[in-house]
């Protein structure tokens, strides 16, 4: 007894000992703006040539979500800011680095030393309107109240951003608008607002011609680049971490911008400038796979398809029967019919988010929330189905002494069909568009291509994952269309005709 | 084979439908239930078919009391027709027939049987049968409702308003349809009817009711010689006959 177990315990220690940690396939996070994809895509490169299992899910979402998700496990590592930790991830309550350090070992997280550069926050605005009005620095703002401003949301809602530079300058500004940061340059450029946020590294300062505004007051504090990942990574992937540590202090300024001017400028991939950038600086050859357009959009499809079967299909099975009770008791029908009808005012952004500190990020959370969307166009159409069947019918149905359940089977259900069937067709195409935000929390699917369609503001990315989402979406409803013929019985379509 | 009811009571939002009905349904007799809209007609025959339960009182179908429990059992004894046949769109004719059938587990054989035995009876067209009920005109929606009544060969036959929907020349050729089935099967029948001509034409005893109350029992002749009140002679003498004009 237990003779092969020990053969197989021991040979398993063996295999653990020659192949050490490594195994373990490092996760690498990116938020969803160009400059954190590349050191992503960089560290990505890097770390393959240690373990081809590194994985790199980009443009993850803001601050937030990235934080989260390394505090959870669903990452092992991604690019930070020095300024962005103490304000936005410590809310500005911790003062000294040593309470910071503190802070970091009770969750098991761990900072690495600064990659080299700076990309602070700063106030940017076309020069030939700040030559016009003779606006130099922050404080010169104040004799302008008319300006328009269109902040990134992330900025507008940081304590190192609006309010806190409101506050610190005194500035009289009403007119502030929150969007994209991407979108931001564009407004800019079409005369659409006069002051944006912006980075100190990003490529459109020169691009679109724009005045830093001098910060005088000293308001923004340092965003020094560092990787934040979690302890248990130099236990689980000693090699790939060295790996990965090796960009500490060896990206420049100089050449942070130029990486992001390659791509939001030159069009060049981020895995491009990465691997261009790893040849460079160390020499070696990075590792990158060339996914073509196809590969790509396979690799969409399978994944969107993926999101929305699942969640469809588990919506499906409980919202009928929720839809069932819902009609025999008409109370707790209520009940259930209000609940379904509040989660749908959830915005679905709001609610992919709301879903992360249950499920980490990934295609599991983006399918809870997308089963949740789909319950009330189900529930509601099995509910007015089966109430519309007119009462001589449910009354001729009791009469001919069917029980409840051969009643609901035999009867009831078939006479509802149709309208059961539209909630689900109603359910499955708003379930394909919804499932797009889906990239947001590193779910994928078409959604993704047009999240670095947005960024990079290229229409064809963009197209890239909108053309196919509707082409799904038309299909869908194809196919349930098809689907009605099956299943809606031939007397009642009689009948329609 | 009968039917009592004992003290039968309901009433909806303190308005009463039935009051205090007493009555028993003699075997082999057809029953006609007749008063004008709102008496009750309709809500004691939906008692009897435990479609409503009623607040005090009780019904007793052949000799069983009728409860929640054996209602599904009571009903295998007792055929329903509605006003438009109530059959299910959904269904061909003879599933609309032979659905209990099939849910009791009869055999195919031993249905097909039964489904051309009732098309005879009831004159249904047999190259009917695979339509669906969209496709059937009124006569003919009414006679499958018959055939679904009757599919389980059931003890009692309980009419609701059965020929109210039907054009004249339809409803006259379906009056002398049925008064021959009726004879022929011999079983307990009770009909609904706003109709005082049909009434006589089917009844061998007429149910007069008024705001819930029974009114008046007895034949035909026992009305027209022998009416209690008023009410009962206006009713009578609210039909009007063709005779009047020549």
């Amino acid at each position: 007894m237990g003779y092969k177990f020990k053969i197989f315990a021991v040979i398993l220690l063996v295999f653990c000992s020659v192949f050490p940690q490594e195994r373990y396939p490092v996760k690498i996070g990116s938020k969803k703006f160009t400059e954190s994809v590349i050191i992503g895509e960089i560290a990505t490169g890097l770390g393959k040539k240690v373990d081809k299992n590194v994985e790199h899910l980009e443009e993850l979402g803001g601050t937030r979500v990235l934080w989260d998700a390394l505090v959870k496990g669903d990452i092992d590592i991604y690019p930070e800011y020095t300024g962005t930790i103490k304000q936005e991830v410590f809310s500005g309550k911790i003062s000294s680095d040593n309470e910071l350090f503190n802070s970091f070992e009770k969750l098991n997280i761990k900072i690495s030393g600064s990659l080299g550069f700076n990309d602070t926050y700063a106030i940017g605005m076309k020069r030939k309107l700040a030559k016009k009005l003779n606006i130099d620095k922050i404080s010169d703002l104040k004799e302008h109240p008319e300006l328009r401003i269109g902040f990134s949301n992330e900025f507008m809602d940081r304590k190192d951003g609006w309010h806190g530079l409101r506050r610190a300058y005194n500035l009289p500004q009403k007119n502030v608008r929150g969007l994209d940061h991407d979108l931001a340059y564009r407004g800019l450029e079409s005369g659409d607002i006069d002051l944006i946020d912006i980075y100190s590294t990003d490529a459109e300062i020169e691009y679109y011609n724009l005045k830093v505004l001098k910060d005088n007051k000293h308001f923004f504090p340092d965003y020094k680049a560092v990787f934040l990942y979690r302890a248990d990574l130099e236990k689980k992937a000693p090699g790939t971490l060295r790996q990965i540590l090796k960009l500490e202090n060896s990206i420049t300024e100089a050449s942070m911008i130029k990486m992001n001017e390659e791509v939001k400028i030159g069009g060049k991939s981020e895995s491009q400038v990465a691997s261009e950038f790893i040849k460079n600086k160390f020499g070696e050859i990075g590792d990158f796979e060339r996914q073509t357009f196809f590969d790509r959009l396979f690799e969409n499809t399978k994944q969107h398809l993926f999101l929305v079967s699942v969640s469809l299909l588990a919506a499906i099975l409980i919202s009928i029967p929720l839809g069932i009770i819902a009609f025999r008791k008409k109370k707790f029908g209520n009940i259930i019919l209000s609940v379904v009808g509040i989660i749908q005012t959830i915005p679905s952004l709001a609610l992919l988010v709301f879903m992360i500190p249950l499920l980490g990020i990934g295609s599991w959370p983006a399918i809870l929330a997308l089963f949740l969307y789909s319950l009330l166009p189900i529930v509601r159409n099995t509910y007015s189905g089966l109430q519309d069947i007119p009462e001589n019918l449910r009354e001729s149905a009791s009469a001919i002494g069917l029980p409840d359940r051969a009643k609901l089977r035999l009867i009831e259900l078939p006479l509802a069909s149709r309208s059961i069937l539209s909630g689900i067709k109603t359910s499955a195409v708003i379930n394909v568009g919804t499932a797009t935000l889906g990239a947001l929390i590193g779910a994928g699917g078409y959604g993704q291509p047009i999240l670095t369609g947005i960024r990079l503001d290229n229409i064809s990315l963009i197209l890239a994952g909108a053309v196919p989402a509707a082409l799904l979406a038309l299909m869908v409803q194809g196919i349930f269309d098809l689907f009605e013929r099956i299943i809606v019985p031939k007397g009642l379509r009689i009948k329609s005709n | 084979m009968s039917i009592e009811l004992q003290n039968l009571t309901k009433s909806y939002n303190s308005a009463y439908a039935l009051r205090n009905i007493n009555y028993h349904f003699i075997a082999g007799n057809t029953t006609v239930l007749i008063g004008p809209s709102g008496c009750g007609k309709s809500t004691l025959i939906r008692v009897i078919m435990g479609l409503i339960m009623p607040d005090t009182g009780s019904a007793k179908i052949n000799g069983e009391l009728l409860k929640s429990h054996n209602i599904l059992q009571l009903r295998k004894i007792m055929g329903y027709v509605i006003q438009d046949g109530g059959l299910f769109p959904h269904l061909s004719t003879e599933d609309n027939v032979s659905i209990m059938a099939k849910y009791l587990g009869w055999s195919e054989e031993k249905i097909n049987e039964r489904i051309l035995e009732l098309s005879v009876l009831t004159k249904f067209p047999v190259d009917g049968l695979k339509r669906f009920p969209s496709e059937l005109s009124g006569g003919q929606k009414q006679r499958v409702g018959l055939m679904r009544a009757l599919m389980l060969d059931p003890k009692f036959l309980l009419l609701d308003e059965p020929l109210g929907a039907l054009d004249p020349l339809i409803r006259f050729e379906l009056q002398a349809d049925l008064k021959g089935i009726f004879k022929l099967l011999k079983k307990t029948v009770v009909m609904v009817t706003h109709d005082m001509n049909e009434a006589a034409y089917f009844g061998d005893s007429i149910v007069l009711m008024k705001d819930g109350k029974i009114v008046q029992t007895g034949s035909i002749k026992d009305f027209v010689e022998k009416p209690k009140c008023d009410f009962v002679e206006k009713f009578i003498n609210a039909q009007r006959s063709l005779h009047d004009f020549k």
